[in-house]
């Protein structure tokens, strides 16, 4: 017998997918993917959920965002690139909100996501698997790794260490 | 009922000075772990206390007319609102993880009520530290149990910590006369309610760990009136120095 698992997207992600569909600043959205998270920087601040929504009020235009960890020192490097970033495409006037609620998850992170960051040398949050050699047994040598979001691994196959990212 | 916005950033000090102080003495141990992973660990945790702490002081400070800067950096001791715990000297590895263990346990419940707070920024705070304060609980009840199974030296390191930590436990509970009105607004959590429970959960691992829960013989309190012990002016000295011989520098 074949299980069939379908992932069941969070309903947060769901509707930050349809605002982003339904947004009449969709341009921005796609100029804001080029917005990295500059401790991964194959993420796009949308692939994490830290970019929830853009709008224009008032001429301004007004970006919310949700940290995902408390002190996260990226957040303010984002903030910086975002004000580049849109200020090289020629808008000037910027509000940059920031929004608690709900708090940001790594459930928002979807599959294709979950790929780039196995690719790119980090396990996902769900399964600790080796991204050198794929191997599933690894061991947890610490909770916390290199950045606030990231848990140290090490392989017991290829025995070289790896970051994962924390599930929360 | 209306609660006065004095009595509301009166709180959100409390809240972001306990975070603040406890991620100050957090960052002391900067290369001074037992081992890099640990290091490591107890930046990171420092960190998401240093957040956690900026989201309440710019709270309080939008209250109060008044920037997070100023509220971290240029007060004085007795302007400080945190609870004694936090303040006390880093001591050993032991005295830090079983420090981090007891304010896990209480700031897990803690937390956890306040994210249904009456109002929206408390509770959106709470909602967030919650899930970074389970995480930090995970580890902290590991080294718990390391410390408690492990060798006579780290179950005796452990025990002291334990001993010379309890008497500072109580002002975790105490819900004094500005809490209860907030309390009863729905902005605050009754720390008393906590307590059975948080006894409760402590004895379970002591227990199992073969460590001692103290008697209750002797309790300090103070910090929430102002009344420090001496290690806070000693170590508001280094984290205020840059501010006050710069003032106004950023980042």
């Amino acid at each position: 017998m074949t299980v069939v698992t379908i992932p069941v997207m969070p309903e947060a992600r769901f509707e930050l997918n349809q605002r982003r569909a339904q947004s009449n600043c969709k341009a921005l959205f796609t100029l804001l993917d080029d917005v990295k998270d500059p401790e991964i920087p194959v993420l796009s601040i949308w692939a994490l959920g830290v970019l929830q929504n853009v709008e224009e009020i008032n001429g301004a235009i007004t970006i919310t965002l949700t940290p995902t960890y408390s002190g996260c020192p990226a957040m303010s490097h984002i903030r910086q690139d975002i004000h580049t970033a849109l200020n090289a495409a020629g808008y000037d006037q910027i509000i940059i909100k920031e929004q608690l609620t709900p708090a940001w998850t790594t459930d928002w992170l979807e599959s294709t996501t979950l790929k780039q960051l196995q690719t790119y040398g980090v396990a996902g949050p769900d399964a600790a698997i080796c991204p050198q050699c794929g191997s599933v047994e690894t061991t947890r040598i610490s909770e916390f790794g290199s950045t606030a979001c990231k848990a140290l691994w090490r392989c017991d196959k290829c025995l070289e260490p790896f970051d994962q990212f924390k599930r929360i | 009922m209306a609660i006065s916005k004095e009595d509301l950033a009166e709180f959100a000090l409390r809240l972001g000075d306990d975070s603040l102080i406890h991620a100050q003495r957090l960052c002391e141990w900067t290369s001074h772990a037992p081992m890099l992973e640990e290091d490591i660990a107890i930046a990171n945790t420092g960190l998401d206390y240093l957040g956690r702490a900026r989201y309440f002081l710019q709270y309080a400070g939008n209250l109060l007319n008044k920037n997070e800067d100023t509220l971290a950096f240029l007060r004085d001791a007795s302007e400080y609102r945190n609870l004694l715990i936090v303040e006390l000297p880093r001591g050993d590895f032991a005295v830090c993880m079983v420090r981090q263990y007891l304010l896990d346990e209480f700031e897990c419940a803690y937390f956890d009520a306040l994210q249904y707070s009456t109002d929206p920024q408390i509770a959106a705070i709470a909602a967030k530290t919650v899930k970074e304060v389970a995480y930090h609980l995970r580890r902290s009840r590991e080294w718990m149990r390391r410390f408690g199974l492990g060798t006579d030296e780290s179950r005796h390191r452990a025990q002291t910590a334990l001993d010379e930590l309890w008497g500072y436990v109580p002002e975790f509970f105490i819900t004094d006369e500005l809490e209860a009105g907030l309390v009863e607004a729905g902005v605050a959590v009754d720390r008393s309610s906590l307590e059975a429970a948080w006894r409760h959960r402590i004895g379970e691992l002591l227990a199992e760990t073969g460590l001692h829960q103290p008697d209750d013989s002797w309790k300090v309190t103070g910090g929430r009136e102002g009344i420090h012990t001496e290690h806070l002016g000693h170590m508001l000295g280094e984290m205020q120095f840059l501010q006050r011989a710069y003032p106004g520098l950023e980042w």
